[in-house]
């Protein structure tokens, strides 16, 4: 496909941010975005959001509209996109489209949520709803409990160890040290996430992503309009999305993320290239299995191998290939429709060589964003 | 909570299991679907008696539970493979957390599900307990 340049990022701290509201989240992301692309809020022709459950987490619909009124960006079009926790990722990649149609030449595009307005117990049953609401959910099933299962059944399939997904914590939380702007800057231990109080057994709280507030923004443009503001942008290179079914129960594998093979294989293709020249990936480890299973699903390792290659210290930073470098969803935090944008934010921090202590050599990264326990993926290739 | 059409419209499986099945290709629907995913809008879809009988692929137990649930945890829920062919996510009734086993032979029991606070619905469906060595079926 036709690159799109990457001209601005931005993200703002990610956390429990009692002070900052909804709307004040986006404008700070976008406004770093647009200051980092050099631009001025007149040459932006369209505003995509991703964002999950404003209804349910602040009680507010019509998101695209609230933001475009209090960026400052009205008129332009401005539009939400909804995939669960890959809203952030299915924007991205409707600001690409928009691009390569040739409607528009300038597209912000960002993610934002509201986590922490609510109680813990109805933060679990909004973040349910990504499930089958009739079938899984109602019947007393969770999130992580989705995952808890697919954890069980791929330690039963290929010998997965109680301790390899905790490595995968422990690896994340020692990324994030590094990233101001994670949610937590804490080293743990295998010990300590196995000390952890059990979620849903398998899963214990260290697992698990936290319940996140949070904002991520970037400004994306045309290949030719990008000269206008920048001599070296990152290009995204590759998009890829799928769909699967959206109860875990009617999935081919549970073991194996359909989706995510097929969002991956379409990016690669889209990109001219393959899972061996990836050389960074931001993954979506919404809970550590998320990350054995995401990278298995891409092929950056063989399938019923991630385990052994996050033990291996290959998924680590100055590994064969570093995975989650921001410090993931489990360490930056997981404001579920903010973290697919902030996933590109990474890569895009990595590819330009501004990532600080966690820096690794990459001209080629990728991006993966998961909706619910895998009805939805998306995958970006960025490249310098 | 459900409201009580939303809840209705769906007790011939939730109390019954009676699922679907396509007449064209043979694929066996449960939770029932309106659509034959393979055949589409080619495929024919009849109502099926499931038998309740299958086995555990996956489980877990549930320590952080919903609005709802509250007081049932900790409880376990499975993925069940029935031996029609469909898998559904029920929870495990009648059973301590460290009995359960993948492959384990289970059937399914009618059981209250959840209720909608003091005064509000309750509402009832399939929940499964272990085929051998089965304890009492009453009460939740």
């Amino acid at each position: 496909m036709k690159r799109v340049a990457v001209i601005g990022v931005g993200l703002t701290k990610f956390g429990e941010l009692w002070d900052a509201s909804f709307s004040q989240l986006f404008v700070e992301a976008g406004t770093r975005a647009i200051n980092d692309a050099g631009i001025d809020g007149t040459d932006v022709d369209a505003l995509y959001v991703g964002n999950m459950s404003g209804g349910r987490f602040i009680d507010q619909e019509h998101i695209s509209c609230l933001i475009a009124d209090y960026a400052g960006l009205t008129p332009i079009p401005a539009t939400r996109v909804e995939a669960a926790c890959a809203s952030g990722g299915l924007a991205i990649r409707q600001g690409v489209m928009a691009i390569l149609s040739g409607m528009h030449e300038v597209v912000v595009v960002g993610g934002v949520e509201k986590m922490t307005d609510l109680s813990t117990e109805r933060t679990t049953q909004t973040l349910a709803t990504a499930s089958d609401s009739e079938w899984e959910a109602f019947m007393g099933m969770t999130f992580p409990g989705l995952y808890a299962m697919m954890a069980r059944r791929h330690m039963h399939e290929y010998g997965t160890t109680r301790e390899q997904l905790a490595m995968v914590a422990v690896k994340n939380h020692e990324n994030a040290l590094h990233n101001p702007y994670a949610q937590f800057h804490v080293r743990i231990t295998v010990e300590q996430v196995l000390g952890s109080p059990l979620v849903a057994d398998p899963l214990r709280l260290l697992d698990c992503s936290p319940i996140t507030d949070g904002a991520a923004c970037v400004v994306l443009a045309s290949e030719e309009r990008a000269k206008e503001f920048t001599d070296s942008p990152v290009f995204i290179t590759g998009s890829g999305q799928a769909s699967s079914s959206i109860a875990l129960h009617s999935r081919e594998s549970i073991t194996f993320v359909d989706a995510t093979y097929n969002a991956g294989q379409e990016a690669y293709a889209r990109a001219g290239r393959s899972p061996a020249e990836v050389q960074v990936a931001e993954v979506h480890d919404a809970f550590t299995i998320g990350e054995i299973l995401a990278i298995e699903g891409l092929g950056l390792v063989e399938r019923g191998e991630g385990g052994r290659a996050t033990e291996e210290g290959e998924t680590a930073i100055g590994g064969r290939i570093p995975v989650n470098t921001s410090g993931g969803l489990k360490a930056k935090g997981h404001p579920v429709g903010a973290t697919g944008v902030a996933q590109v934010v990474e890569v895009v921090l990595q590819l330009r060589g501004e990532a600080g202590k966690r820096q690794v050599d990459a001209d080629v990264g990728l991006a993966h964003n998961v909706g619910g326990s895998g009805g939805t993926a998306v995958v970006h290739i960025l490249e310098r | 909570m459900m409201s009580v059409p939303r809840f209705w419209r769906n007790t011939k499986a939730r109390y019954r299991m009676i699922g679907r099945r396509c007449r064209r290709c043979g694929q066996v629907y449960f939770p029932p679907r309106n659509l034959c995913r393979r055949c589409r809008r080619r495929g024919e879809l009849e109502e099926v008696q499931l038998s309740g009988r299958g086995e555990v692929y996956s489980f877990t137990v549930i320590r952080t539970p919903p609005v709802g649930f509250e007081r049932s945890a900790p409880y376990v829920m499975a993925l069940v493979k029935l031996e029609e062919g469909p898998m559904v996510t029920a929870q495990l009734a009648d059973v301590e957390p460290e009995e359960v086993r993948i492959g384990m032979k289970v059937r399914s029991v009618f059981r209250k599900i959840q209720e909608d606070g003091e005064a509000g619905l309750i509402y009832y469906g399939f929940k499964f307990v272990p085929v051998e060595g089965e304890h009492d079926v009453q009460g939740e």
